[in-house]
C-alpha cells in the first residue's frame, strides 16, 4: 500500500474539515528532508485523544515526582484525586524521617458555594492547614479549571502566605486544564514557576569536580536512580534531577551545575534556555534509553570536561557493561529480530525507544508524540518558524536577563572553545532524521487513526499509554505502556536495556496471543452427535 | 513509612482535603453511560478531565473505555462551549456512529454556563444528530456532590428520556442496579432468571466493562441495556431503585414520567440487604423465592457459623460508597465483627443517619473533610484488625500492618471485581472468603513455629 493510500483509508472516513487538519499531521518519513509536520495544534473535538490537560502536565509531570513539596490541588476534588500518585514516579527520601509527601493527595476541594463566593479565603486557609500540621519547606498551588473562571488569584493568596510563614517557600501555577492545547502548556508553566520562584536560592557549592543537572528525567520505574548510579561510578555529580526523585533543595542549588544535560527536550528545553541565560550554564542533549545511546552521552560528558582521569573511568564503565549487554541481547536478539512496532507516547519517549528496539532488531514502523512541538520533530533548527498562536501566547515567557553574580563566564568560554572543536551544544534534531525513510510520522494521532494503522500493518507491538491499553490488546497485539512501563523497568542505562529486552521478548512471544482463538473457531469439525439411549 | 506524616492528633480541619474518599461527578456519569449498548460517552469541557476520568475507569476495569471530549481551549472558555460540542457531535456520529451520545458536564462547561440541552437541540434543528440517534445529557459539575451523584445523574437523565409512556402495566419489574460491578450485574440478572421474573435493567455494564479477549476490538461490546428496553422501562409494574444515593432520583424519575411503581433498598450486599431485595420482588410479582437461592442462602449462614471465632468482635476500619458502606456495616455487625471507623467524601445526611442506627458507637463521617487522613489518625488512635476500601488504603494497610480487603473504586491493583460478584448471597459467600483469607494470612505469617496450624 503506498502512503497516500494509507493517508487515504486512514483518515477518509473524517467529515471534510477534519480530514484537512488531520492530513497536515501524518507524514511519511524522508529523513533526509524532514517535512514539515502540523504539531502543538488544538485537539479536534470529539476525536478521541490521547491527550490530557494543561494541569496534568503542571502538577501531575513535573511537580508530581518531587517530594518534599506539599501540592495543593485548588479546585473541585476530581483533579487532585486523579493526579494522585498514579504515574510511577519513584522517590528515594535521604532517610526514614526524611519529608516524601507523593503518597499524599492534597486538596481544597471546592464546593458549589466557593465557586459563587470564590475560593481564595479556602485556600488560604487551606495552606494554614497544611503548613500548621506538616511543616513542608514548600507548599505549591496548583490552579484547576473553575479556579481561572471565577478568578482566584493563586499567586497572591501563596505571596501572602509565604511573607506570613517566613520559613515555607510558596508558589502557585496558573495551569488551569483549558490553558493551551496538551499537557506540554502545563510543562511550561510549572518550569517557569520553579524557575521564578527556586532556582538560584542556594549558592552552596559542592566540591566535586564535575557537576551536572539531569533535566527531563522523571524517574519513571526508578530510571533516575540507574542513571545516578552510572554517574557515580564515574565521579559524576548531579546537582539536581528536574525532576524525578527531586528536591526543592536540589532545585534552589541548580545553578551551580556546570552543565546541563536535557533528556526529555519537549519537557524542560526552555529551563536550560534561561539557565544559560542567566547562569552561563551550557547545555547538551542527551539520551540514557539504549545502550548505544547511553554510551555516546556518557562520552560527550568526557569530551566536556576534557578530563584524562574522567574519561578513563567512562571507558572503563562502558567497556564493563556493553560486554554484560552483550551477553543478554545475543540470547534475546534471536527472538525479536524482524519484529515491528509502533510508539505513540509522550514526547521524546517516542523517540528515544526507537534505540531500544533497533538494539532487538525491531523495526519501527509508526511513532508521534501526544503532546509535542515541531521542533521535536523537525529539530530546534524550525524553532524561529514556529507560528505562536493562541493558545501558545497564553503561556507565560519569561524574560530573562544575565545574573551577573552568579553567571559563569568561565562555562561559556569553555563552550566557545569545545564548539570551535566541533562539539555541538543546545542542539536537537528531533525524531524524523533518526527514522526509517518511509515510516510514518503522526503527532496527536487519535484512537480511530490508532485502530487503523494497526489494522493495516499488525505491529509485533504497540508503545502507548493506558487508555489506549487493552483496546490495542483486544486486537490481539500487546501493548507496552511508555508513561508508567506497565509497572516494570527501569529501562535506563545499561541495566534499564536489559530489562527492557527482557520486557519486549516476554511481550511478543508470550503463547496467549496464540491463545485468543478457540479451538472450535479454527475449523475443526464436529463428526459425531448424541443418539439416543434407550 | 509509605505515610510517614500522618500524626495521630486528630484536629478539625475546615478547608484542607487530604487522601479523599471521593472523586467527582462526572467519572460516575461515564461509567453509568458505558452502561447503554452503542453508547458514547462524550465530556463536555476541557479535554484532561476526560482522559484522567478515562484512565481511572480503564485501570479499575482493565478495558478500553471510549469517550469523546470537547476539548475546550481558552477561547471557548470565554465564549463558551457551543461549537466545540455541535463539532464534537458532528464528529462522533460520523467516525463511530453511536446509537446514544451521553453528555455530561465538567465543572469548567457548567461554570461558564452552558446549556447541553439547548446545544443538544440547536444541533439536532441542524440536523446534526442522524435520525434515529439519541443524545442523553447530565449536569455533573465536579464542585457538587461525588462521583456518586454523577453516576444518579446520569442514570437520572436516562430514566427521563427513553421509557415511554404506557398506560397498561406488565409483568416486568425494572432493576436500577446501582454503582456496582459488572460482575454484581451479572449476578443480579442471575437472581431474577432463578427467580423467573422478568426485568429491564439499566444501567448494565456487564458484556461492556468485561469484554472477552477474542482478537478483535469491538468499539461499541455486545453488553449494556439496549434502547427498546430502556424505552420499555416505562411499562414496567415496579422499579427497584438499589441504592438510595445511585438509584433514587432515577427511580423517582420514572415514576414522574411513566407512573411506574418503585421503592429504594439497599444494594443487595450481604445477609439482610438480600434477603428485603428478595422478599419484596417476591411479593411484587408472586414468585416465590426458590430452593436454590435458599440454598445459597443457607451455605453463607454456614459458612459464617463455621468461622466465627475468626470474625467475632474485629474491628475494622472502611471507606468508599455510602450505597456500598451502609448494606456491608450492616452485615459486618449481623457476622459479628465491629466496623469502627467509617468514612466517605459523598456528601448526605442519609449515610449519618443510618450509621446512627447501625453503629452508634463508632466514628463515623461523610461530606466535606471526611477522607482517608481523617480515618487513618482515627486507626491510630484505635487500631483496627481489617480494613476495607478501594486501592489507596494499601499504604495504610502496609503502614500499619493491616490485613487489607479491596471494594469499591477505584481497585487498581487486584483483579476479579469485574468477574467475581460481591452482591446476593453468593457474593456475601465471596466476601466472606476474603475477609477470613486476609484475616488468616496475617495469623499464618505472625504465627510462631509451634502455633503453626494446618488445620484453621
Amino acid at each position: 500500500m503506498s502512503y497516500e493510500k494509507i493517508d487515504e483509508y486512514m483518515l477518509d472516513k473524517y467529515p471534510k474539515k477534519v480530514y484537512r487538519k488531520r492530513a497536515k499531521s501524518v507524514l511519511p518519513n524522508d529523513p533526509a528532508e524532514p517535512g514539515e509536520i502540523q504539531a502543538n495544534v488544538r485537539t479536534i473535538p470529539g476525536i478521541i485523544t490521547q491527550r490530557g490537560c494543561t494541569y496534568a502536565g503542571c502538577k501531575g509531570v513535573i511537580l508530581g515526582p518531587t517530594r518534599d513539596i506539599v501540592n495543593i490541588t485548588h479546585g473541585p476534588i476530581g483533579c487532585g484525586f486523579y493526579s494522585w500518585l498514579t504515574r510511577r514516579n519513584q522517590t528515594r527520601p535521604e532517610s526514614d524521617k526524611a519529608e516524601n509527601f507523593i503518597p499524599y493527595c492534597f486538596s481544597t476541594d471546592m464546593q458549589d458555594s466557593n465557586i459563587v463566593f470564590g475560593g481564595e479565603a479556602k485556600l488560604k486557609e487551606a495552606i494554614q492547614e497544611a503548613y500548621d500540621m506538616f511543616h513542608p519547606k514548600a507548599i505549591a498551588v496548583f490552579s484547576t479549571c473553575p479556579v481561572g473562571l471565577i478568578g482566584d488569584d493563586v499567586h497572591a493568596a501563596s505571596k501572602e502566605m509565604k511573607a506570613k510563614f517566613g520559613d515555607c517557600n510558596v508558589f502557585g501555577f496558573s495551569c488551569e486544564g483549558y490553558k493551551g492545547v496538551s499537557q506540554s502548556a502545563g510543562h511550561h508553566i510549572a518550569n517557569n514557576q520553579i524557575f521564578k520562584h527556586v532556582v538560584g536560592l542556594d549558592d552552596t557549592r559542592s566540591d566535586s569536580k564535575f557537576r551536572v543537572n539531569l533535566l527531563g528525567e522523571y524517574n519513571i520505574g526508578g530510571d533516575g536512580f540507574v542513571i545516578d548510579e552510572l554517574f557515580e561510578r564515574c565521579g559524576i555529580e548531579i546537582v539536581s534531577t528536574f525532576s524525578g526523585n527531586s528536591t526543592i533543595g536540589a532545585f534552589e542549588n541548580s545553578h551551580t551545575a556546570d552543565l546541563n544535560l536535557i533528556m526529555c527536550h519537549r519537557s524542560i528545553n526552555y529551563v536550560a534556555d534561561m539557565m544559560e541565560k542567566k547562569y552561563g550554564i551550557p547545555w547538551l542533549k542527551v539520551n540514557f534509553i539504549g545502550t548505544e545511546a547511553t554510551s555516546k552521552s556518557l562520552r560527550r560528558l568526557g569530551e566536556y570536561f576534557e578530563d584524562e582521569e574522567l574519561i578513563a573511568k567512562i571507558e572503563a564503565v562502558i567497556v564493563e557493561e556493553e560486554v554484560k549487554v552483550k551477553a543478554e541481547l545475543d540470547l534475546i536478539k534471536p527472538n525479536t529480530k524482524g519484529k515491528t512496532t509502533m510508539l505513540f507516547v509522550g514526547a521524546s519517549r517516542a523517540h528515544h525507544y526507537q534505540e531500544l528496539f533497533n538494539e532487538l532488531g525491531m523495526e519501527t514502523l509508526a511513532a508521534g508524540y501526544e503532546f509535542a512541538h515541531r521542533d521535536d520533530y523537525e529539530g530546534r533548527r524550525v524553532i524561529p518558524n514556529i507560528k505562536v498562536d493562541a493558545d501558545s501566547r497564553n503561556i507565560e515567557e519569561l524574560h530573562i536577563e544575565k545574573d551577573e553574580a552568579k553567571y559563569s563566564q568561565k562555562l561559556q568560554d569553555k563552550k566557545a572553545a569545545l564548539e570551535a572543536k566541533g562539539v555541538e551544544f543546545s542542539d536537537y534534531d528531533g525524531i524524523m532524521v533518526e527514522m526509517e525513510k518511509g515510516s510514518l510520522v503522526i503527532d496527536d494521532i487519535s484512537h480511530y487513526e490508532m485502530e487503523k494503522l494497526i489494522d493495516m500493518y499488525k505491529p509485533s507491538i504497540f508503545c502507548a499509554g493506558i487508555k489506549e491499553k487493552f483496546a490495542v490488546q483486544k486486537m490481539g497485539i500487546p501493548l507496552k505502556q511508555l508513561h508508567s512501563y506497565d509497572y516494570g523497568g527501569p529501562y535506563a542505562g545499561y541495566k534499564g536495556a536489559v530489562n527492557f529486552y527482557k520486557d519486549i521478548d516476554r511481550m511478543v512471544n508470550t503463547k496467549v496471543w496464540s491463545l485468543i482463538k478457540a479451538p472450535w473457531a479454527t475449523g475443526a469439525a464436529m463428526n459425531a452427535s448424541f443418539v439416543k439411549v434407550s | 513509612m509509605l505515610l510517614r506524616h500522618t500524626i495521630d492528633e486528630v484536629k478539625e480541619r475546615k478547608a484542607l482535603t487530604i487522601n479523599p474518599a471521593k472523586t467527582c461527578q462526572p467519572v460516575g456519569a461515564m461509567y453509568a453511560s458505558l452502561g447503554l449498548h452503542g453508547c458514547l460517552p462524550h465530556s463536555h469541557g476541557s479535554q484532561g478531565c476526560c482522559s484522567y476520568h478515562r484512565s481511572a475507569l480503564t485501570r479499575h476495569y482493565k478495558e478500553p473505555v471510549m469517550s469523546g471530549t470537547s476539548s475546550f481551549t481558552e477561547g471557548s472558555s470565554v465564549f463558551g462551549g457551543q461549537s466545540n460540542l455541535i463539532q464534537a457531535f458532528n464528529n462522533m456520529f460520523t467516525v463511530y456512529d453511536p446509537d446514544i451520545i451521553a453528555v455530561h458536564t465538567t465543572c469548567l462547561s457548567e461554570t461558564i454556563g452552558d446549556d447541553v440541552s439547548q446545544i443538544a437541540q440547536k444541533a439536532i434543528d441542524d440536523g446534526k444528530v442522524p435520525e434515529g440517534k439519541y443524545i442523553v445529557q447530565a449536569s455533573t459539575p465536579s464542585y457538587v456532590g461525588s462521583h456518586v451523584t454523577g453516576f444518579a445523574n446520569m442514570c437520572t437523565s436516562i430514566a427521563k428520556t427513553f421509557p415511554e409512556v404506557s398506560e397498561d402495566k406488565l409483568n416486568f419489574v425494572n432493576i436500577l442496579p446501582g454503582w456496582v460491578e459488572p460482575s454484581d450485574m451479572k449476578e443480579l440478572k442471575r437472581i431474577m432468571g432463578i427467580m423467573h421474573v422478568p426485568f429491564v435493567m439499566f444501567p448494565d455494564t456487564s458484556g461492556v466493562m468485561d469484554a472477552p479477549q477474542t482478537g478483535k476490538h469491538n468499539f461499541f461490546p455486545k453488553g449494556g441495556t439496549k434502547i427498546p428496553d430502556l424505552k420499555r422501562a416505562g411499562s414496567a409494574a415496579y422499579t427497584f431503585a438499589l441504592g438510595k444515593f445511585c438509584s433514587e432520583d432515577a427511580g423517582l424519575a420514572l415514576k414522574k414520567k411513566c407512573d411506574v411503581e418503585f421503592e429504594t433498598f439497599d444494594i443487595p450486599l450481604g445477609l439482610k440487604a438480600t434477603d428485603r431485595f428478595l422478599m419484596k420482588l417476591s411479593e411484587v410479582t408472586g414468585c416465590p423465592v426458590p430452593e436454590e437461592l435458599e440454598d445459597e442462602r443457607g451455605q453463607l449462614v454456614d459458612m459464617i457459623t463455621d468461622m466465627e471465632q475468626y470474625l467475632y468482635g474485629k474491628k475494622i476500619a472502611m471507606y468508599g460508597d455510602p450505597d456500598n458502606l451502609i448494606p456491608l456495616t450492616e452485615f459486618l455487625v449481623d457476622i459479628g465483627m465491629k466496623p469502627v471507623h467509617i468514612v466517605t467524601g459523598t456528601p448526605g445526611k442519609y449515610f449519618t443517619e443510618k450509621m446512627a442506627s447501625l453503629v452508634p458507637d463508632a466514628n463515623f463521617k461523610n461530606g466535606p473533610q471526611a477522607d482517608m487522613y481523617l480515618m487513618h489518625q482515627w486507626i491510630k488512635n484505635e487500631p483496627v484488625d481489617l480494613l476495607i476500601g478501594n486501592s489507596y488504603g494499601k499504604y495504610i494497610a502496609k503502614d500499619e500492618n493491616i490485613p487489607f480487603v479491596r471494594m469499591g473504586f477505584p481497585i487498581y491493583d487486584r483483579v476479579g471485581h469485574s468477574y467475581f460478584p460481591l452482591v446476593g448471597y453468593r457474593g456475601a459467600l465471596r466476601l466472606v472468603e476474603k475477609i477470613l483469607s486476609v484475616i488468616m494470612d496475617k495469623i499464618d505469617a505472625e504465627s510462631t513455629e509451634e502455633k503453626f496450624e494446618l488445620v484453621m
